[in-house]
Order: structure tokens, then sequence, then C-alpha cells
């Protein structure tokens, strides 16, 4: 737990300095956040055109999972996120909002503070990437929008997610 | 408060054994921390209505008194069939036999006259009926037609409290969330109702996601937090208006978890920056900000002691959520609980002597609480998933919410008394989630 604890410490100071863009909550946030929870909705674009959010989402992959109550970065969702950051540099006319989410066990506030965490994670490491961070906005929903409704682990691990949403717009 | 020579009725703070019922040799007294096994037999008589006007209001105050009362679980209410005598004559004298014969402890009477004007004036008077002699003096309430809950609601208060020696807390609101839709799409609408589920008011619409919201310590305004500008921000509404302004000026971060201190004038709420969240408080006429935590782990969750003097909040500092205490402008925090399991949502009681909280144990959650200072702690609930207690007025009786289990689970709202006892799902035509309970009313 130590180690965990220092982890996080670090992710904390890197996202300070990430975080002081006094615009990021302007109209693009909004827009995204109503768009629908990761959907990727109107601007999808084809899978098979590489620098459309289509291709983003079904190719490279839009969300990277959790384990319970932690925050860190598994192998796996590093290699999702090394895409996923390559894709940003490379289609800079998008930006992205990063959604942190929770499953239903724990409290309302916790959870909210929980997928504010992985939110962040994910932001940080895109940054560490190369991804400028004025393109990179987070919100966390807790544990109020699940995309699996069922009550067993099956479900919960789809849930501890944090999902990259593009939006249009070169950054903020 | 002096306490007469009490009639025992239960078990002593749910964890001992059952105490045989003593012989009662004074005037009719329940003490509500200890859980009452046995309710105590009233008759709430129909009350008696002085014009014609006043029949529907008579009857239909005569069943809200008897149900705040037997829904306390401290009594229920004998049949009206049982009945040896009636009562005809608000002034009369009580034939105190006939009711001793069905085994009646106390009778509620009372006469509702509707004046000229509109105006209800409801009259009570409360007998003991082992001692032969009345408990308190006569009393009279009077609103208008629409308010004719409320007056029965406070005629139950007094008829509480001079049987409990604590504070009434039947006229009372709750502020919660109302839940419509599927598990992923849930709806949610901030909405207010008396503490017994009658007169829903729905505060906003369904446009957006609205949290946790808290009553201000003279009922009149609430704070909560919505998404309503994209991202989760802290509002305050004023409750007889239902207007809305956001207390959030500092756009580099989400805010959340907003609670009133007991001057109304300070708000506490929760700050993520950065992936970090910590407590800040907000002075609500300087609108200045002071930074109460400065930690790399999750602060949130806080609430005032009823002097103002401390705060008890969540942080897992400590590897996972547990409770501390710290001084009200910050400083060095106490961690309190210390039992298996993780600990959130502390709040603390109105009259100061528990912290209520949820506890995530084994897979389970409880509704719980502890003195002040984390000791004497105890469980009042366990399931699935239960959260977020609040205290009704008189700090004897907590509201929570408890989610059901699997993709057609659903939030709803449960009270439960301090003893852990009177558990019980309100009465509601929707899913709810997030009580909190307000003062009693003026």
């Amino acid at each position: 737990m130590t180690f965990l604890k220092m982890a996080v410490a670090a992710v904390a100071l890197v996202a300070l300095g990430a975080c002081t863009n006094a615009d990021r909550f302007g109209p693009g946030g909004a827009d995204a956040a109503g768009g629908g929870f990761g959907a990727n909705g109107g601007i999808a674009g084809s899978a098979s055109d590489p620098t459309s959010p289509a291709f983003f989402n079904q190719t490279i992959g839009d969300r990277v999972l959790f384990a319970v109550d932690q925050s860190t970065l598994s192998p796996e969702a590093q290699a999702v996120l090394d895409q996923q950051a390559v894709w940003l540099m490379q289609n800079s006319a998008y930006r992205a909002l990063i959604e942190g989410h929770a499953d239903e066990q724990g409290t309302t506030d916790y959870n909210l503070a929980l997928g504010a965490r992985r939110a962040s994670s994910v932001q940080n490491y895109l940054i560490s990437r190369g991804v400028a961070p004025n393109r990179l906005q987070t919100i966390s929903y807790g544990k109020e929008r699940p995309i699996q409704i069922c009550s067993d682990e099956g479900c919960y691990s789809q849930n501890r997610r944090a999902v990259t949403v593009i939006t249009a717009g070169a950054g903020v | 408060m002096k306490v007469l020579s009490t009639l025992v009725l239960g078990l002593v703070m749910a964890f001992a054994a059952p105490l045989i019922a003593q012989e009662r040799t004074g005037p009719l007294r329940i003490e509500i921390t200890q859980g009452v096994i046995e309710p105590v037999p009233i008759a709430v008589a129909p009350f008696l209505a002085e014009n014609a006007a006043a029949t529907d209001f008579a009857r239909q105050i005569t069943a809200v008194v008897a149900a705040d009362l037997v829904g306390t679980g401290l009594f229920r209410d004998v049949p009206k069939d049982a009945y040896i005598s009636q009562v005809t004559n608000f002034d009369g004298g009580v034939a105190y036999a006939d009711w001793e014969a069905i085994n009646v402890e106390a009778l509620v009477t009372g006469a509702v006259t509707l004046t000229s004007d509109n105006r209800l004036v409801v009259k009570f008077r409360l007998f003991d009926i082992f001692t032969g002699a009345p408990l308190g003096e006569g009393l009279q309430f009077a609103g208008g037609t629409d308010s004719w809950r409320r007056v029965a609601h406070k005629v139950a208060d007094q008829v509480y409290a001079r049987i409990t020696g604590e504070t009434g807390y039947f006229d009372s609101r709750v502020v919660y969330v109302e839940e419509t839709g599927p598990k992923n799409a849930r709806a949610m609408r901030l909405a207010i109702m008396d503490y017994d589920g009658a007169n829903i008011q729905y505060l906003t619409d369904a446009s957006s996601i609205v949290l946790a919201p808290r009553f201000s310590p003279t009922g009149d305004r609430v704070l909560f937090t919505s998404y309503e500008s994209g991202f989760p921000q802290i509002y305050e509404l004023a409750v007889g208006t239902v207007t809305k302004r956001p207390l959030q000026v500092d756009v580099a971060a989400m805010t959340f978890a907003p609670r009133y201190a007991p001057n109304g004038q300070t708000v506490l709420y929760s700050r993520s920056e950065g992936g970090n969240t910590d407590l800040y408080r907000l002075d609500l006429a300087s609108g200045q900000r002071t930074r109460l935590t400065d930690a790399p782990s999750i602060e949130t969750a806080p609430s005032f002691s009823p002097d103002g003097s401390q705060i008890v909040f969540e942080s897992d500092r400590s590897g996972n959520q547990q409770l501390y205490v710290m001084p009200a402008g910050g400083g060095e925090a106490k961690r309190i609980s210390f039992g298996q399991g993780r600990y959130g949502t502390p709040v603390w009681s109105p009259r100061g002597d528990y912290i209520a909280f949820t506890k995530q144990n084994a897979g389970r959650f409880h509704i719980g609480v502890m003195r002040t200072d984390g000791s004497n702690e105890r469980l009042l609930t366990a399931s699935f998933l239960d959260e977020g207690p609040t205290w009704a007025p008189n700090g004897r009786v907590l509201m929570f919410t408890r989610e059901s289990a699997g993709a057609e689970g659903e939030p709803a709202l449960f009270s439960v008394d301090i003893s852990g006892r009177n558990l019980k799902r309100l009465p509601m035509p929707t899913a709810a989630s997030d009580p909190a309970w307000s003062p009693l009313l003026p």
C-alpha cells in the first residue's frame, strides 16, 4: 500500500501542473459530457479511416480498466494509452475528455473522488507520452453511469474504467 | 432531563439481554435509547369535528397522528372496535377504567374546527390511563387547510415528546434524489417531501445528474451537486422560490459533497484537482475559500459537529476509507474508526452524542453509529448496499439509501432508530436515494 500511495502522490503532483488551464470547463466540455458517456457519437466517421474517432474507439480502444479501488495503470492499459497518445498527436483536430468511473461497491462521494483519480491517471499518462495538456480534460462520474448493470465482478470489472472521449476542436 | 420512574420495555442498547417489563409506578415514559420490543398500546380516539365542514379533516388528522406515533415502533394504536367507551365530548371527563380494561396506556383525544375564514383549529389532550391524569396541558394548533398534515404532525410531535422526553420529528421534511429509468442511464431529479413520504415536490428537472442534497440549518435552502454545466459543481437552492445558483466560481476543478455549517453561512465541500480530492470551506457572504486538507489521499464527506467546532470526514490516507475528526479551521486530524472494513459518509448527530456512518466490510454494507471519539460502535443494518445516513432532527432516528442488487436493482429510502429497531422502507412512488432530513419546522 505504501507503494500505491507514493504512486498516487506522484500522479497528483504531475496533475497540478497539467490542470491549470482556466478555460478547461469551456463549452466544449459541456458538449462532450452531453454527448453521451463514451459513445463518441456524431463525429465518429468510418472505422476503416485511421484518422477517424471511430478508428480510435474500435481499433485502438477508447477505455482502460482498473482493479478494485485502484487507479494505477496495468501494462495492458498502458499499451492502449500508448496508442491513444500516438493517435491524438497525429490527429490534432481533436481533443479528448477523459471520464473516470467506479463500480457500485462504494459510497457516492468516495466513488466520485476515485473516478477523478482514474481519469487523472490516464490524463497524466497521455501527457507523459507527449499529448499537449490543453487538449485533455477530465471528469468523474463516480458510480452514477455504469456501462454494465449486473451486480457481480463480470460487470464491475467493466465499470471500473476510464474512457477517452474524442471531441472536435484543437484544444483550449 | 429528570428521568422519572421508568417503564422499561426492552433491550438495553440493542445488544443486551431482554429485560422483564418492570412494574410501572409513575407516569408513562419511554426511553428511546432502549430498544422497545413491545410497542405501548395507546388509543388515538377519532378527533371530533366541531362543525360539519371539519368532518373530513378530523378523520384525516386522526389518521396522520396515529400513523406518526405507530410509525416510531414505540406505540401501537388499539383498534377502535375494541373501545368500551367513545369520546364524544372533547371537554368531557375520561372514563379511565374503560380504557384500562382494554390495556390502553395513553389516550389521545382531539377536536377540529374549520373557521369561517377557512382555517383549521386543532385541539388535543393526552391522558395517562395508569395514573388517571392528563399528561400535560391541552394544546391547540391552527393553520390553513392546505397545511392540515403539518398540524397533525405537530400534535403527534407533542404526544411523542410528552411520553418520551425527546423532541419530536414528525413536522419535518426530507430532500432526496428521485431516480427513474434504467440503471445505466438513470434520470435524477431533486425532490422534497414530508418526512413520511407525503407532499412530494420537484426542485430540478431530470436533465442532469444531481447528487447528495443537504438542508441548511433553517431548512429554507438546499446544497447539492449537479452536472448541469457538464461537470460536477456545487449549487445552492432556495426552497421557497425553487431558484438555484452555482457556488462554484473556480473552474479548474470539480466540486461536490457540499454541507452547511451550523451557522448556515459556511459551506464545506470537496474539490478534485489533478485527481486529488481535498476539503475546502466557503464563506457564503464573502465568497472566500479556504483549503482545509492538503494530502495526496482522498478527503471527502465532511460533517460539522453541532457546535461548529469540529469536522468529521472520511479519508483513505491510511490505505482505505476511515473516519477522522479535525478542528473546524483545519489542522491535525485524529482517526476515530478502527474496526474491520471501510468507513465513509460520517454524519454528526444534531444532539452531538453520536456519529452515524456507512461501513463496508466482507461484501456487505452497514449503517452504524459510534460515539464521537469512535467508541461504542454499533451496526444498525446490513444489506447488499446501505449508504448515506441522515439524522432525524431529534437525533434518535436515521434515514438512508438501500440499493438492491442486480440489473433491476434500484435505490429506496429506509429508516431505522438508533437502537437498530423499526427498520422500514418509506412508501414512495419511485426509486429514491440520498435523503437529507430537515430540522424540525418552525
